[in-house]
């Protein structure tokens, strides 16, 4: 953060103008401060992962296997004949601009090749050289380019400045999905080891312990325990979360990051005290799991193979356990996958029951397939129904605004259980503008796998266009809360609203849900989850 | 001058000059006005089959439909069945507005960076009304022209012939899709070679078809309005183009050069069409992104080529850890080998 220019400088240095020399003649910079480090050879190794081995993006050797382009090459060419999405993007764009100033990386950075469009053109423009007859025969001028060195340093450079978020797709009139083209550009770059450290250690942290962040199970409980303490001295009650418990109804997945750091800590504090209230209120039986303890899928980052082998965890698990359904906690790309891949890698989940909220009867209809509930569903669906006894006023030290996840929102489309959960837990609530909201709602700028700690103004310049929808209604309505259903989104917009607004905070749903919820035989609250002294105590709302 | 733009530009003048000085000096009647139509179309036919077909045998291993709209959920919230289908229905409803009214273009916004700090996001209509008032246009200059291959011309292209000359101007009386044609085709060039970021983008596979395109409505409109071409020969070749008996040579040779310019024209577009992006016209109805609904979670989907993957199991994580495990309480499947369970 130390490194960066001043948000002013920033801002007032953005460009959207294309530069002189036609793009294919513009060599690519890999700049610190832009990309992520190279994955860490014993990592890629966990995996059995190819040509894992130590180099550096910025030295001139990439210690590639001499035949690289082959490689590529077939690589490419597999992957057309087992996904039409990809041979149909790699074919019909016209390349009419309408995508190129919606994606948050190009508004913040203004460098033509975060274009959506030309994202995609590194790309097409190999394919075109090496699967179309125009661009053999006519080759520059048809738009078609061989596989070189240089190419593979922009592929690289480029693929790992797209945070998949879908929105430039929302706009295209023929539905080109960039998060598509990158994850093909992210699986071809897998075949030569040349994943990022970010994605990968994760990756082989989740495969041998479970969750991202490898926290061992003996850890996760621990980590658990502490939130217990912390929550007897807000509410004075004591939760019990169980563990890798057979025969319970239910089993809970939800990304480890909010096991692991602030403010996500407090949201799982929350769904720890709404387990606890449903049941002494109602016998609600639930177990968490050490081993299935990620919801998260950094494999979706990396190859589709990947993402399967890491995802099986959760169907497994709930075998093994006997439970009837799956409840998933609040994650972004973690939605994507269970609602989109998951039935369909790992299925069929025939051992489990067609999930019935055991409080209201309410059929999730909408997940008799996969029997996997969002946790927003399930919450929503308990309010409306008033299971839950809540003091909305316990909320009103905040002045909230809602962001909503890409994946959620343009690979699922929960746009409205969490806005109805939120004005049903606070009092305050602010939409931000419409075009950075619902299904054009803008990425945090770190998604996919991108939120290191050394590519910081590339996350900064990412999350810029959404940080300045948070300012508007920080502005015009005093916003001071930042609430959101990504475990990403609460480790990176900390900083991200450090750097561009800085007097908002962030917040999980269930944070709020938990400040909000009456616990049976609670004292009287001081406090909110985070320690802070809560306004209008004596119970009078001020509104 | 960029190169993309300007040889694109004269590949469309180079063409109409073949077509031009290979009728009127050399005398290719016979081949600009039959052959090469002929083969056009036959590579348009067998390219656009092709590649339909090679699409179609691409695997569709996921339903990653783009959702734009609240997911069909509990009873009481009401989802976007149209932006977010989750039936077959509503997916027929999103496709069918994608291709007739452009819906995902009708979104557009421009962004702009303001001085004060703040990013303004503006509807901008005009890319999608160009694209509109073009294809539409290009429609009905193509429906029009069915009066050509057909004898009687049937009721409805008559009608539509009349709604086209609605304005009653001119003498002949002015079709109006042919100057929207132009004028949308102006549009849509001008912008590539105006808007930086555009230019930016657009390669010479861009401007040729705009060219070319360009150069179809202009040779039309020159010959209906102002050379006057022998419309009766021209009907005669056409009509022979489709019933395969040709009129005299005679006859061929008296038709203008500019009408063999037109059709070369014409030939081009469709021998090029196969190979080149305009086959978007074919991808839009397999983009997987729109046409699937979003119902994974209540149907499964299938992958054809789905694979076994190598897992790390449930009992390696055990083994792994099972000490631990034992010691922080937690439940393990199999319990401590008597040796290890003495150390605790």
């Amino acid at each position: 953060m130390k490194d960066l220019p001043k948000p002013k400088d920033f801002y007032s240095r953005l460009r959207h103008k294309p530069g002189s020399t036609d793009w294919m003649d513009t060599p690519v910079d890999i700049r610190k401060g832009m990309y992520c480090y190279a994955a860490n050879p014993k990592s890629l190794n966990t995996l059995s992962a190819p040509f894992a081995r130590d180099w550096n993006p910025v030295e001139e050797d990439w210690k590639l296997p001499e035949n690289w382009q082959q490689i590529l090459h077939e690589g490419f060419k597999e992957r057309l004949e087992r996904f039409r999405s990809f041979k149909v993007f790699m074919d019909i764009c016209v390349r009419c601009g309408a995508c190129a100033d919606k994606c948050h990386f190009f508004i913040g950075t203004g460098d033509p090749r975060n274009m959506p469009v030309l994202r995609a053109e590194l790309l097409r423009s190999v394919y075109r050289n090496d699967f179309t007859t125009f661009g053999k025969l006519l080759g520059r001028f048809g738009g078609a380019r061989p596989m070189t060195l240089n190419v593979l340093k922009e592929w690289w450079y480029y693929m790992f400045q797209c945070s998949e978020c879908r929105r430039c797709s929302v706009f295209c009139p023929y539905g080109i999905d960039t998060a598509e083209i990158t994850i093909m550009g992210r699986e071809l770059l897998n075949l030569l080891g040349l994943n990022i450290d970010w994605i990968a250690t994760p990756v082989s942290n989740c495969y041998m312990t479970g969750n991202h962040l490898g926290i061992q199970p003996h850890a996760y409980k621990d980590m658990l325990d502490f939130f217990v303490d912390d929550i007897e001295e807000v509410t004075g009650v004591r939760v019990e979360p169980s563990f890798n418990r057979k025969g319970a109804d239910i089993l809970f997945i939800t990304p480890s990051g909010d096991v692991f750091a602030d403010p996500g800590t407090y949201t799982c504090m929350g769904y720890m005290m709404l387990f606890h209230y449903l049941r002494e209120k109602y016998g609600f039986d639930i177990t968490w799991s050490t081993y299935a303890s990620e919801g998260g899928n950094f494999g979706f980052f990396t190859s589709h193979e990947t993402m399967k082998r890491l995802n099986a965890k959760m169907y497994a698990e709930a075998k093994r356990l006997g439970v009837k359904w799956i409840l998933g906690g609040e994650c972004g790309h973690m939605w994507r996958v269970i609602n989109q891949y998951m039935d369909t890698m790992n299925g069929p989940a025939d051992f489990l029951e067609e999930p019935v909220s055991p409080i209201t009867g309410t059929k999730f209809e909408n997940a008799k397939s996969t029997k996997m509930v969002h946790i927003a569903e399930f919450t929503a669906d308990l309010i409306r129904n008033g299971k839950l006894e809540l003091d909305k006023s316990r909320n009103n030290h905040l002045k909230v605004t809602y962001h909503d996840s890409c994946n959620p929102a343009r690979g699922m489309g929960l746009l409205e259980e969490p806005r109805y959960v939120i004005r049903n837990v606070c009092n305050h609530f602010y939409e931000m503008p419409e075009n950075t909201i619902r299904e054009q709602t803008f990425c945090c700028g770190s998604g996919a796998g991108l939120n290191a700690g050394e590519n910081m103004e590339l996350r900064m310049a990412g999350g810029l266009p959404r940080a300045n929808a948070v300012k508007h209604v920080h502005e015009t309505h005093g916003v001071n809360m930042l609430a959101c259903i990504c475990a990403i989104d609460r480790a990176v917009f900390p900083p991200l609203m450090e750097y561009w607004v800085p007097e908002v905070g962030v917040t999980g749903l269930h944070e709020m849900v938990a400040n909000a919820l009456v616990m049976p035989g609670e004292k009287k609250r001081e406090t909110d989850l985070r320690g802070e002294p809560l306004e209008g105590m004596e119970g009078d709302t001020d509104e | 001058m960029n190169v993309k733009y300007m040889y694109s530009f004269l590949a469309v003048i180079v063409l109409f000059l073949i077509a031009y000085v290979g009728t009127e000096a050399v005398g290719l009647q016979w081949l600009f006005g039959v052959l090469i139509p002929y083969a056009a179309l036959l590579v348009f036919l067998v390219g656009f089959i092709r590649k339909v077909m090679g699409w179609a045998r691409s695997a569709v291993p996921f339903r990653i439909p783009t959702t734009c709209g609240q997911q069909r959920t509990l009873p009481w919230i009401r989802p976007n069945s149209i932006d977010n289908p989750s039936t077959a229905g509503g997916v027929v409803v999103r496709m069918f507005l994608e291709i007739v009214a452009f819906r995902s273009l009708f979104r557009n916004t421009r962004m702009t960076t303001k001085p004060d700090g703040r990013i303004a996001y503006q509807w901008e209509i005009f890319l999608w009304l160009g694209a509109l008032a073009f294809h539409y246009a290009f429609a009905v200059v193509v429906l029009r022209h069915l009066r050509f291959f057909l004898e009687p011309v049937p009721a409805p292209i008559k009608l539509l012939e009349t709604v086209d000359a609605f304005f009653q101007f001119g003498l002949p009386v002015v079709y109006l899709s042919g100057v929207v044609l132009l004028i949308a085709v102006a549009y849509l060039a001008l912008r590539r070679v105006f808007i930086p970021m555009v230019r930016y983008i657009s390669l010479a596979n861009d401007f040729f078809p705009l060219f070319l395109i360009f150069g179809i409505a202009f040779t039309g409109i020159l010959m209906r309005y102002f050379s006057k071409v022998d419309i009766l020969s021209i009907k005669a070749l056409t009509m022979g183009l489709v019933s395969f008996s040709f009129p005299d040579t005679a006859v061929l040779k008296g038709i203008d050069g500019l009408f063999y310019g037109h059709l070369f024209f014409v030939s081009v577009l469709l021998a090029y069409f196969p190979f080149s992006k305009l086959m978007h016209l074919g991808g839009i109805f397999l983009s997987p992104t729109r046409n699937l609904p979003n119902d994974t979670r209540m149907h499964r989907h299938v992958n054809p080529w789905n694979y076994p993957v190598h897992v790390h199991t449930y009992q390696e994580y055990e083994d792994d850890f099972r000490e631990k495990m034992v010691e922080a309480g937690l439940p393990v499947d199999k319990p401590l080998a008597p040796a290890e369970a003495e150390k605790e």
